[in-house]
């Protein structure tokens, strides 16, 4: 009887691991270009339907604040905020992130703190979010593209950190630099925006109340989809300039377009305060459906907050400054 | 051909599933987090894919020289009416609820809306002169010259699609795509035949 030895596989033939770890990679490459041709016809709307959401194992952040900045309005489903998403990182279409996202990966993480503050300094997450108590804050949420969301995040006001970082005379502008990673985001293979995405606020802005650095939502972590480990959020704002899983903040005396003016200036501005009465270039902003919601109702100057912001804009132009 | 009739009862009931794949979704709460847009975008690009399937009748036949393709024709043109205007009665009712005044301001102010309602419009004298009794009032060369509605349809729609999204532009990019091989197709053919008709 012959009994094979161990040794009879050649190291020659044995697959090299760097080459074996990328197969997937090479499928991925070869099947995408395929799917490319199968789903020609297969747009979003017609073949895909809506994934359920997984089942949530987050883990529970503790002890949470109220604030009086919540509003009480009728919470939007845990499943609707975290499979409804723009998250271009992992795929334009809506449904994408929360069937993507899962490549991100928000430990371990680092937020770098630069530019004109007297402490520049690199944060671990872990340590960024006892930076302060955590508090629950209710927001609604308006898209640019005429939808919204009541979301009660976990997070910390934006002014927490900054006052510790002591901005110096130079600081007019803080910008918020998201993760660039083709591994962990696959959507950054396409060029449809200018990567890392960049978002930026007025120092004024930042340092109003209602802006937090949130890390949560529903009382958990939050999911990758929704810009895990970190990100902003300015609810007075269209959500695209909440940038998420934040891996740079930087302070500086000019400020930088963002990554949807570069895509669109004429359509995107660098304050994108929530105004229904400038209009998108292409479709109205006078009404939004909120998401669970069957009629339309009317859209709120500054999405409802002008007692916290609209002090901020006194005397400018909105329709100029959009 | 020898089983045309039930072909052709097979590819009608083919062109329902969208709709009863949206019935169903709603059925069973799959529609997700925005079921108007959902809703909205998938007649959408059904009237889209009927439209250019109607488009395809032609080249297909010519190609292939199966000439019981036309018979397929008005069908597969009148399912494209058929979507458009559910598309059209979902703006209308579930995503504007009949408000008047915006959709009157969307119409004349909205490129894209602007565009996609004139494709409708325009659709709707070929689908009324669809039939038999029709084709025979107007004659035949009346009702091709009103049926090549059809070609700035077809770019109207397209031409909705692609104003409408925010960035990303792939999919009406392949949409456009199908559409001009389809134009592009008759273009060269009828330099073809011209070609071929001042050489004898």
């Amino acid at each position: 009887m012959l009994i094979k030895k161990s040794d009879d596989i050649k190291s020659s033939e044995i697959t090299d691991k760097k080459l074996y770890l990328s197969r997937r990679e090479f499928l991925g490459a070869s099947s995408l270009s395929l799917g490319a041709l199968v789903a020609g016809m297969a747009a979003p709307g017609l073949l895909l339907s809506s994934h359920e959401a997984e089942a949530s194992t987050a883990i529970k952040l503790g002890n949470l604040r109220k604030s009086p900045l919540s509003t009480s309005e009728t919470l939007t489903p845990y499943k609707d905020v975290t499979t409804y998403n723009n998250f271009y990182e992992f795929g334009t279409d809506k449904y994408s992130p929360a069937q993507l996202a899962g490549t991100l990966n928000p430990r371990p993480w680092t937020i770098a703190v630069e530019g004109e503050v007297k402490h520049k300094k690199t944060y671990d997450i872990d340590a960024l979010i006892k930076l302060a108590p955590l508090e629950e804050r209710i927001y609604r949420l308006r898209c640019v593209e005429g939808w919204s969301m009541v979301i009660p995040w976990v997070g910390f006001s934006l002014s927490e950190l900054i006052k510790q970082v002591e901005p110096n005379g130079n600081a007019k502008f803080v910008e918020f630099i998201s993760l660039q990673d083709p591994k962990q985001m696959p959507g950054q293979r396409s060029s449809v925006l200018d990567w890392p995405y960049v978002e930026g606020l007025r120092i004024d802005e930042a340092m109003n109340p209602l802006a937090i650095l949130a890390v949560g939502l529903y009382g958990e972590v939050l999911p990758n989809q929704n810009g895990a480990p970190i990100r902003l959020v300015a609810p007075w704002k269209y959500g695209f300039k909440n940038a998420k899983s934040i891996v740079k903040i930087r302070f500086s005396s000019t400020p930088t377009a963002s990554s949807w003016m570069k895509a669109n200036p004429n359509e995107y501005g660098y304050f994108a305060n929530v105004n229904p009465t400038v209009d998108h270039p292409r479709w109205s902003q006078a009404k939004e459906r909120r998401i669970g919601e069957f009629l339309k109702r009317e859209t709120l100057m500054f999405n409802g907050y002008s007692d916290q912001v609209a002090h901020m804009y006194k005397g400018m132009d909105l329709r100029k400054f959009f | 051909m020898k089983y045309f009739s039930q072909l052709k009862a097979a590819l009608f009931i083919t062109s329902l599933i969208p709709i009863a794949r949206l019935g169903w979704y709603g059925y069973t709460s799959q529609l997700g987090a925005n079921p108007i847009e959902f809703i909205t975008r998938s007649l959408g690009t059904w009237t889209l894919v009927f439209l250019l399937i109607t488009l395809s009748v032609t080249p297909l036949r010519k190609l292939s020289g199966w000439s019981w393709l036309i018979k397929l024709r008005r069908m597969s043109g009148l399912f494209a009416f058929f979507y458009a205007t559910l598309h059209f009665i979902t703006y209308i009712w579930l995503d504007q609820f009949f408000d008047l005044g915006s959709i009157y301001k969307d119409i004349f102010k909205r490129p894209f809306i602007t565009i996609g309602f004139a494709a409708f419009i325009l659709l709707i004298p070929l689908a009324v002169t669809s039939t038999n009794a029709m084709m025979k009032k107007l004659g035949g060369k009346n009702w091709h010259m009103l049926h090549r509605l059809i070609y700035p349809i077809a770019i109207f729609a397209v031409l909705h699609y692609w104003w409408l999204v925010k960035k990303d532009i792939t999919q009406p990019l392949i949409y456009a795509a199908v559409l001009a091989a389809l134009l592009g197709y008759r273009l060269w053919i009828g330099k073809f035949n011209k070609k071929l008709a001042s050489s004898v």
